[in-house]
């Protein structure tokens, strides 16, 4: 290092630190890119390139990409003799081609589109409920005088002291008996009770961080407290609401235990669905990771768009502004 | 504008009464300063006359209309909060503007009466800037715009130049003032700094612990201090207090402390007590080989054209505020002595003030409240 940089801040990291900081974060990221390289890579393999070994690794090289397992994902088919292809006319598509050349005709689309609805629609839906009721009572909790305040608030983080499958059978045979099994109100219900013990303590303290001040001013210069509320808080709270939802809909769209146990047919999610798409043979490896990186779309796309968002929920607080 | 009276009002917070029977009426137009030490319940005063906190008894009147159970919103009343309460996520403008929304004021309205109040404070060139690069004082000035816009019965200003460097304070000091005058508008003003009160101020009412221990112009509390509190809260540095024992009676015109007589304004009222305490404002005592008491210097402070002497006698710590062309040595052994007709005799139990010829001038000039 040069002389004029021996005289170093006591924030500022130096550079070897952050040298140091740079690789550590590079071998995290690829080790946890890793297995979503891999599951993408198999998602454009052949059944047979899937599990061969020694596994092949470079798509062109070592074998070539093709899109059968998207094809086997969003549709189911059937051997027929080869005398009953030849009859047929010319395939169309080539999701159709392929199957022929494998002996098989398309008989009509897979469950995988309707889960994936019915993932969007219980993630999305328990998401909203739980920042619904997470915000107003944080809000609640945060601003006024309620009762038992700390034994409530200790009872309802207590909820995520034991794994939520430890009582499955409780809620299995309760949701029997309410006629909620294998519906989607019953899964949007369910997610909602596990996430709003987490939403409300999250927005707690988001909101706890928001002076009474602005408030006062507000419903000194005229507003109602609801009026305040959402002119005041809500704009200011965006940031924690969002990191909240976040983690609210990575829980409830992960999901896989109540999901396996709780639906079956009408109602079941993509987790449960994904792993048990059976080809000929055994497990459709190749549908079952183009599958699993459809899956992974949403969050994507929910997580980039909002990361300015979701890395300031994470750093509030710590820094002053 | 709106003349606010404030009848026995008190407030407990469960076993804690934080403000125990505040009386005063504040004049149409007038500069009301609340003035005490952190925790003497001024904040909380200020915020049940706003309608942010409900009292636990008494009333207060606006205007005549009795609003001690009235919502904040439902009262007219404009408030400035130490920390300014800006909101982050609107412009200059829009945090004017907030107030007239609510109102139901037309757009142009709305935009002619905030450029007004901008122009009134000098903001103009920061109306569509964001709220969050602004100076303190700009802060400042924003939030006096958004109190001012809505032409408000009263102002409400807790701590509002809490937050400002000691340099620009001064400035403010002056600015609000100048507001005040050109708004006429009646303004509550909270603050622990007297010298904020003494510059404002029409009137100051001083708390301690939750009770107003005098009502008064500056000059008064300051010349003539109720009680040891206010003596020794207001003034920098503070009334020279040396208790003593003794007995007065109507129509004194001296006390003896040490074998010594020493003048002072005839007294009204004679004492219960024998345990008194004689008052002193630095600037009225002299250093004078005539003086009736001596002591010896102690220590030196210069301020400039004047200075600090501190002189241990036999019955406390005495500090002079004299020229700074007077000599002053330390350990030098010097005779002191007082203004006579500017000294005030307390109660050595309660605190309180014994009445003098002094006070004449107050009881004849009639009281606030």
């Amino acid at each position: 290092m040069s002389a004029a940089n021996s005289a170093h801040s006591v924030v500022e990291p130096s550079g070897y630190a952050k040298l140091i900081a740079s690789c550590l974060v590079a071998l995290y990221a690829v080790i946890s890119l890793v297995p979503l390289v891999w599951i993408g890579l198999t998602s454009v393999k052949s059944s047979t390139d899937s599990i061969s070994y020694p596994p092949k690794v470079i798509p062109y090289v070592d074998f070539q990409p093709s899109i059968e397992g998207y094809c086997n994902l969003f549709s189911t088919r059937s051997r027929q003799t080869t005398e009953y292809i030849q009859s047929l006319p010319a395939p169309q598509g080539a999701c159709e081609s392929i199957a022929r050349s494998r002996g098989m005709v398309v008989v009509g689309p897979s469950n995988y589109v309707p889960r994936y609805i019915n993932s969007l629609i219980i993630a999305f839906g328990s998401t909203f409920l739980s920042i619904a009721l997470g915000t107003a009572a944080a809000y609640a909790f945060s601003r006024f005088k309620v009762p038992l305040k700390d034994d409530l608030l200790f009872f309802i983080l207590s909820t995520r002291m034991m794994p939520p499958i430890a009582v499955a059978i409780p809620i299995y045979l309760m949701y029997r008996e309410l006629g909620l099994s294998d519906t989607r109100l019953g899964m949007i219900l369910l997610y909602t009770s596990v996430n709003v013990s987490l939403a409300v303590w999250l927005l707690k303290g988001f909101i706890d961080e928001i002076p009474r001040e602005y408030e006062e001013a507000a419903m000194i210069d005229g507003y109602t407290r609801l009026q305040a509320f959402r002119k005041v808080v809500l704009p200011q709270a965006v940031t924690g609401i969002v990191a909240t939802a976040i983690f609210c809909l990575i829980f409830a769209w992960n999901e896989y235990a109540f999901a396996v146990l709780l639906t079956s047919g009408a109602a079941q999610t993509a987790p449960p669905f994904i792993p048990i798409i059976i080809g000929e043979g055994g497990q459709d490896w190749p549908a079952v990771a183009a599958g699993t990186v459809l899956f992974l779309v949403p969050i994507l796309v929910f997580t980039v768009l909002l990361r300015q968002h979701l890395l300031r929920g994470i750093t509030f607080g710590a820094v002053r502004k | 504008m709106a003349e606010i009276r404030v009848q026995n009002l008190m407030k407990s917070f469960g076993e804690f009464t934080a403000v125990k029977g505040a009386n005063f009426t504040v004049k149409d137009g007038e500069f009301f300063c609340l003035l005490g030490p952190s925790g003497c319940g001024k904040t909380t005063t200020l915020r049940m006359v706003a309608g942010l906190e409900l009292p636990s008894s008494g009333s207060i009147l606006l205007d005549g209309e009795d609003v001690t159970f009235k919502r904040a919103r439902e009262r007219d009343i404009a408030m400035v909060f130490q920390l300014f309460a800006l909101y982050p996520h609107m412009n200059v403008r829009k945090n004017i503007a907030f107030p007239l929304v609510s109102m139901g004021v037309g757009r142009d309205e709305i935009r002619r009466r905030v450029e007004e109040a901008a122009r009134t404070l000098r903001i103009t060139h920061l109306l569509d800037k964001s709220v969050s690069g602004l100076s303190s004082g700009d802060r400042q000035r924003v939030a006096l715009g958004r109190a001012i816009v809505r032409e408000p019965k009263a102002f409400m200003m807790d701590e509002p130049l809490g937050a400002l460097d000691a340099e620009f304070r001064q400035i403010m000091c002056t600015d609000l003032r100048n507001l005040h005058d050109r708004l006429g508008a009646t303004t509550v003003y909270v603050t622990h700094d007297q010298l904020e009160a003494m510059s404002m101020a029409d009137v100051i009412a001083v708390m301690n612990e939750g009770r107003i221990e005098q009502l008064g112009s500056p000059q008064e509390i300051y010349d003539r201090p109720a009680s040891m509190f206010v003596a020794d809260f207001i003034g920098s540095p503070p009334m020279n207090l040396l208790p003593f024992q003794g007995q007065v009676a109507p129509g004194d015109t001296t006390v003896t402390m040490d074998g010594a007589r020493i003048a002072m304004p005839a007294l009204r009222e004679a004492s219960d007590d024998s345990e008194l305490v004689l008052g002193v404002r630095p600037e009225n005592v002299q250093l004078t080989e005539a003086g009736a008491l001596r002591g010896e210097v102690f220590g030196t402070e210069y301020l400039g054209t004047m200075q600090i002497v501190t002189i241990r006698t036999a019955r406390a710590t005495v500090k002079a505020r004299i020229s700074s062309a007077i000599p002053a040595r330390m350990g030098e052994n010097v005779g002191i002595a007082f203004a006579p007709e500017r000294l005030s005799l307390f109660r050595g139990g309660t605190g309180k003030v014994l009445a003098s010829a002094l006070h004449d001038v107050t009881l004849t000039g009639g009281r606030h409240g």
